[in-house]
């Protein structure tokens, strides 16, 4: 059996899925933060994906622009995490609530 | 050959995906997300970006990830009470399932239109990346060396302890 693009997408959607779900179901933030980066690898599987399958090189360079913007926002965010660690003592979701309604 | 790889590596990859998401203990998923994220790296390998694959060990499982181990070690985080209502859970799932549905159907439905596999050589060469980074993408490029250095100078400004006055306080 020869590997399509779609066997490619359909396991990309699958991780993004899992990702969500990550996001939607659990409480602490580190295992958040790591589902959201779950779902950012799912988006970089199909641009390598699609690059290979369209022979188009731009999709890989994509990707390094996403890892960079990825490893940005792990350092504001884990920053945030220890902030917010110091402040309240604990890595609930529900303890960080100033701003919800 | 390639085919039992990529089986392999995507039976890996999601019940990895899925343990990062279930285990209590967030130092548990963090070790699981470094399976995800190899294998990860195995498709980028079958997919002819050896670059790509290149970087996503290094910045990903060893730079980032070690970062998100170093936090949870040091704030000594252990499983916390994760008691979100039935209810929220029962619909988180509902949710991830209507994405993975709906992107299913969308893949499936368009599967014919889509393109095969070329067979070419010397596809996705690391001088052939650099290259358009260097060139095409050089503005992108260094647009996103700005960013890195605003992130770690404001990860540097948010972790500084509050209310000490003299540089030397600790």
């Amino acid at each position: 059996m020869q590997i399509e693009l779609s066997h490619y997408l359909l396991l990309s959607a699958t991780l993004f899925a899992i990702g969500v779900m990550g996001v939607l179901t659990r409480k602490n933030l580190i295992v958040i933060f790591m589902s959201v980066e779950l779902m950012l690898n799912a988006v970089n599987l199909t641009f390598v994906a699609i690059a290979r399958y369209t022979l188009d090189l731009a999709g890989q360079v994509m990707v390094f622009f996403v890892l960079c913007v990825a490893a940005a926002e792990v350092a504001v965010g884990l920053a945030i995490i220890i902030a917010l660690w110091r402040h309240r003592g604990t890595m609930n979701i529900d303890s960080v609530r100033l701003l919800k309604w | 050959m390639e085919t039992i790889l990529f089986a392999a590596l995507a039976i890996v990859a999601i019940l990895s995906a899925l343990l990062v998401i279930t285990t209590p203990a967030p130092i548990v998923s963090a070790l699981y997300m470094v399976v995800t994220l190899f294998c990860l790296a195995g498709f980028y390998v079958l997919l002819a970006a050896p670059f790509v694959a290149a970087i996503q060990v290094i910045v990903y499982a060893g730079a980032i990830l070690v970062l998100v181990l170093f936090v949870i070690m040091l704030l000594n985080l252990r499983k916390i009470e994760e008691k979100l209502a039935i209810t929220w859970q029962v619909a988180g799932i509902v949710v991830a399932t209507l994405v993975l549905a709906a992107s299913f159907i969308a893949i499936m439905s368009n599967s014919g239109t889509l393109p095969s596999k070329p067979d070419v050589e010397h596809f996705g060469k690391v001088a052939d990346v650099g290259n358009l980074l260097f060139t095409k993408y050089l503005y992108a490029f260094e647009v996103v060396s700005v960013l890195l250095l605003l992130a770690v100078v404001g990860a540097v400004a948010m972790i500084r302890k509050p209310d000490s006055g003299e540089p030397n306080a600790d």
